[in-house]
């Protein structure tokens, strides 16, 4: 095992360069002892860095993430210094989970809980089937975002892209910038002070700073719900 | 599925390099594709009265310098082989058309690869790291360069199924993804004399924009006409003569990376494969869009 | 169909195309302007194990005694990668059936059932629940394109995990669920509002493609610290494709199901249209292994229409390491019987069932939620139509009956072990069979399409 331990106690290094990523998980999933703090040094694209880790501890990623960073997270808080690959925070429970630079697809996919918070801009299918987490994004999510996405919040600083919450459930959208086009059963609706507040509170939990009044709300025209033959539902 | 590299070099002092730097690009792109990888260098052009044809012989033995009189005689054009393992670089004044006719005749086992002033191309069964090994890829030199790492999903596992694929002189064409439409289109183009060597599905992609090139489209033109006719998942990656061209699909579900430098433009299908390249750290890197033509020339 | 008219009478002839079926059919879709849905598989008769029939010992080969010599059916499935596999003591599994098509007290019977005979189950587009952990020594977990309820923490006490991509009923399409069965527990493990007609995703949110399925198998992997297994399941379409792709991406088991497998819901005209027959699916599945040398290391079950000992016989004759059973297992609970248990006596459901326009032989309305005999309904009163004991005895009782008659079928060819059954046991009734299952047509040494097998 070639682990560094660095000066600080509670501080953990593995640097991918030299230990494998097995090693690294393997210890998040363990007991973590005092360490608080572990970070991971030379991640250079490699996939599943820091999944399935349940104990509220702070990882940090120096470089590039691959393939679902953070994957199935719950209680850590993990920021990538850096990009990531698709599927970043795919599933997490609780938590949070900070990109630095931008993120590729399906980018917070399926999240139950927690925050993923996003620099600069996500790929295609941001927040796909969401159910119940938050995703704040610095910059612009690419097309069929909060695709299927059943419950939770997703804010967009930038522009979206096309088909914005296709097959939208009871997840709301907030989006600062131009939306291309909205995708099947989503709606803009006025805001109310519960969505400014709601605003609000993901910005200042991002580290961001917008006017929560330049925001627009989208959710779902519930139109799609049930069948109905003579509405000429698209299916 | 696939893996996809792609490496394009802005300064001519570097050329020497392109295959070092290369190498880690393609190995990473093992557990994409390891059935077999393929390779498209572009070298300075060859003089204008000759061209240059990638062969590949296969496990065969052939009799390469018998095959070289008997070619020149032929034709009566002069005829250079150089061989390494499986594969063969022929330069000839005679017209591609022409070498091809003959070893279709005389030495039907032999593949053509490719055919123009730049191109050489490789592409054989293996590993990544076998093939590159046997075919030396670490000492090629040229200007830009178009691979590939293979997982086959439909056709068979033969180098006829092998990307790159090549159309004309001096064009390649690279594919991650499935097309879903891809006999539709071979039996639109069949009957228009263009010809097929395997069954993969990139094949009909590719011989879609040789037969729209051949009509007189420019190479964007061409593909502008292939989101309408490809169905399926692609991100496409070609070379010609002295561009690279990149493009996703619509869904963009198969993954693509750019870095680009002062130094160089990489594409890659995963950053892992990026992560060693000079300076990447402070390289501009992002994701191509979907429907969107990116491209950089020498 | 000709019936015999009475004298004078005009004689009736039917037409094969536009029979009485398909009439109804047209008539229904220019009345309601929507497709069919029902639950259950194919109906439609294809070429199966029927059409296939054993070459017992005589002189040439010597059978087993029955009883007093043993005929083994221990089941390994996972030894690839993973650090526990799967290990059983038949070769017969339950298929995955969400909690949501099937009531709480159905998914308890099957656990309990599944754990006394050394068998498993699955859990199904709906998520994992506290009755099937707590019931079953052996559950496999699935992960499919909806992530319904999904977690680590179920993942993390599951002893397999099975990547779904498709499955036999809707090869292509998603799960779906009416708003009729989305009551406020399936809806919270769901994520939904109560009473949404459910339709599940039809492709992984956050991979396409086997290569990137490979980093994801990886993903679940380094989650799980590689303890246990990973299975993939695809419904049948280009099988020997399919299952090549399945060994590169890094499966430990590969599950194939074939076309007559069942759904709760969907598209009567995706059940009948969509997917090959479960015997052309496991002979290319079987060759796809061999092909890349991976028989024995990465082990395959086969799913879609088994229905009873003869079944399992003949798909591991064939090269099955197990079979995986849905619509059996709820046959056996209940589903189309005449009757129901509750209060220890037997009451009719007769009536019930006419309320939903069939009768028991003929049901399949599992996606009305309003099963007769409380199998395939979240309805409060209905479900108390099946209790779990009742239901656990007979789930039980079906997989001995068909473990005995394997074995009894095994032994009767001379094998000590039910995975020695070899190809070579069996012959074909039809050319259709012989050519799909790839076994000579009784009598002769013809097998049609030999050449022409690797797809």
């Amino acid at each position: 095992m070639n682990t560094a331990v660095t000066q600080m106690r509670e501080t953990k290094e593995f640097d991918l360069a030299r230990s494998k990523l097995r090693e690294l998980n393997q210890f998040l999933h363990g007991d973590l002892g005092t360490v608080k703090q572990v970070r991971v040094l030379n991640p250079d694209g490699a996939h599943s860095i820091a999944v399935g880790v349940d104990a509220p501890v702070s990882i940090q990623i120096d470089g590039h993430a691959g393939y679902y960073a953070g994957g199935m997270n719950k209680l850590a808080t993990i920021t990538i210094e850096g990009n990531a690959g698709p599927g970043v925070a795919e599933n997490m429970m609780s938590g949070r989970v900070h990109v630095k630079g931008f993120a590729s697809v399906s980018a917070g996919a399926s999240t139950h809980g927690g925050l993923l918070v996003i620099g600069g801009d996500a790929g295609l299918r941001c927040g796909i089937s969401l159910k119940g987490g938050d995703i704040v994004v610095g910059g612009d999510v690419g097309a069929f975002s909060a695709f299927m996405a059943q419950a939770g919040r997703l804010v967009v600083c930038g522009d979206a892209a096309e088909n914005l919450g296709d097959s939208l459930y009871e997840a709301v959208i907030y989006v600062r910038g131009h939306v291309k086009s909205l995708g099947a059963d989503a709606q803009f609706e006025p805001m109310t002070d519960a969505d400014y507040a709601s605003v609000a509170e993901l910005l200042a939990q991002a580290g961001m700073t917008h006017d929560p009044k330049t925001f627009k709300r989208i959710a779902s025209a519930r139109q799609l719900y049930h069948w109905n033959a003579d509405a000429n539902q698209e299916y | 599925m696939c893996g996809i590299v792609g490496l394009l070099l802005k300064k001519p002092e570097m050329r020497d390099q392109l295959g070092a730097l290369m190498l880690p690009m393609l190995i990473g792109m093992t557990e994409r594709g390891p059935d077999s990888a393929g390779m498209a260098v572009f070298t300075d052009p060859v003089a204008a009265d000759h061209r240059k044809l990638s062969l590949y012989s296969g496990t065969q033995a052939v009799d390469w310098p018998a095959l070289q009189s008997a070619l020149a005689a032929a034709l009566g054009a002069a005829v250079e082989i150089s061989v390494k393992q499986n594969h063969a670089v022929l330069a000839t004044t005679a017209a591609p058309a022409a070498v091809k006719a003959w070893l279709k005749a005389h030495q039907p086992g032999i593949m053509v690869l490719s055919a123009g002033r730049s191109i050489d191309l490789y592409k054989d069964l293996g590993l990544p790291a076998e093939v590159a090994r046997r075919y030396d890829f670490s000492h090629l030199s040229g200007s830009h360069l178009v691979g590939h790492t293979r997982m086959a999903t439909e056709s068979a596992v033969t180098v006829e199924n092998a990307h790159p694929y090549t159309a004309g002189e001096d064009w390649c064409l690279v594919h991650n993804g499935s097309l879903s439409n891809p006999y539709q289109l071979r039996r639109e183009l069949e009957p228009k004399g263009i010809e097929f060597d395997g069954d993969c599905d990139t094949e009909a992609a590719c011989r879609y924009l040789e037969w729209r090139m051949r009509e007189g489209d420019d190479l964007e033109t061409a593909i502008e006409h292939g989101f309408t006719a490809f169905d399926g998942f692609y991100t496409f990656l070609m070379g010609t003569q002295t561009k690279l061209a990149l493009v996703r699909d619509p869904f963009a579900c198969k993954p693509a990376l750019v870095a680009e430098t002062d130094d160089y433009v990489a594409i890659a299908s995963e950053f892992r494969s990026l992560a060693h390249l000079p300076d990447v750290k402070h390289a501009t890197l992002f994701e191509p869009k979907p429907e969107h033509i990116y491209s950089w020339s020498i | 169909m000709q019936t015999k008219p009475p004298p004078g009478a005009p004689s009736l002839e039917e037409s094969w195309g536009y029979d009485r079926k398909t009439i109804d059919y047209i008539q229904r879709a220019a009345a309601t302007g929507l497709y069919e849905i029902r639950g259950l598989g194919a109906k439609r008769r294809v070429p199966h194990f029927d059409d296939l029939l054993f070459l017992g010992a005589s002189l040439s080969r010597y059978p087993l005694e029955g009883y007093r010599e043993k005929c083994s059916s221990k089941t390994v499935l996972g030894t690839r990668f993973a650090k526990k596999p799967v290990e059983l003591e038949m070769p017969i599994t339950i298929a995955g059936m969400s909690f949501g098509a099937l009531s709480a007290n159905v998914k308890e019977a099957l656990g309990r059932a599944a754990t006394a005979v050394g068998s498993s189950t699955t859990t199904g587009d709906g998520g994992m629940t506290e009755e099937e952990r707590r019931s079953s020594k052996t559950l496999v977990y699935q992960c499919l394109p909806s992530r319904y309820g999904f977690n680590p923490d179920d993942l993390r006490r599951a002893d397999a995990v099975e990547v779904v991509i498709g499955q036999g009923a809707k090869p292509g399409g998603g799960g779906m669920l009416l708003g009729q069965k989305i009551n406020p527990r399936v809806a919270q493990m769901r994520v939904l509002p109560e009473g949404v007609d459910q339709r599940s995703a039809a492709r992984h949110p956050d991979w396409t493609g086997p290569d990137d399925l490979t980093i994801k198998i990886l993903e679940l992997r380094e989650i799980t610290d590689w303890r246990i297994p990973v299975y993939v399941k695809v419904g049948a379409t280009r099988t020997y494709n399919d299952v090549k792709l399945a060994v590169h991406s890094g499966a430990d088991v590969v599950v194939v199901d074939g076309m007559q497998g069942g759904t709760a819901a969907t598209q009567t005209t995706f059940i009948e249209n969509v997917g090959i027959p479960t015997l052309a699916a496991l002979r290319q599945a079987v060759e796809a292994l061999e092909d890349l040398n991976m028989v024995g290391k990465v082990q395959l079950i086969i799913s879609g229409g088994i229905r009873s000992g003869a079944d399992i016989a003949k798909a591991l004759a064939m090269g099955a390491d197990a079979v995986s059973i849905g619509q059996g297992m709820l046959m056996a609970l209940g589903c189309n019987s005449d009757t129901y248990v509750q209060g220890g006596t037997h009451h009719s459901a007769i009536a019930d069932y006419a309320k939903l326009g069939t009768a028991p032989g003929f049901c399949h309305h599992c996606h009305t939620g309003q099963c007769p005999v409380g199998v395939t309904t979240q309805d409060a009163v209905l479900e108390q139509r099946l209790q779990p004991e009742v239901g656990a005895t007979r789930v039980r009782n079906y997989l001995k009956t068909m473990n005995m008659e394997l074995t009894t079928i095994a032994r009767a060819c001379g094998k000590q072990n039910v995975h020695h059954l070899e190809r070579e046991d069996l012959v074909a009734l039809t050319v259709e069979a012989a050519a799909m299952a790839g076994v000579p047509l009784a009598g002769t040494q013809w097998v049609p399409g030999r050449d022409l097998t690797r797809t």
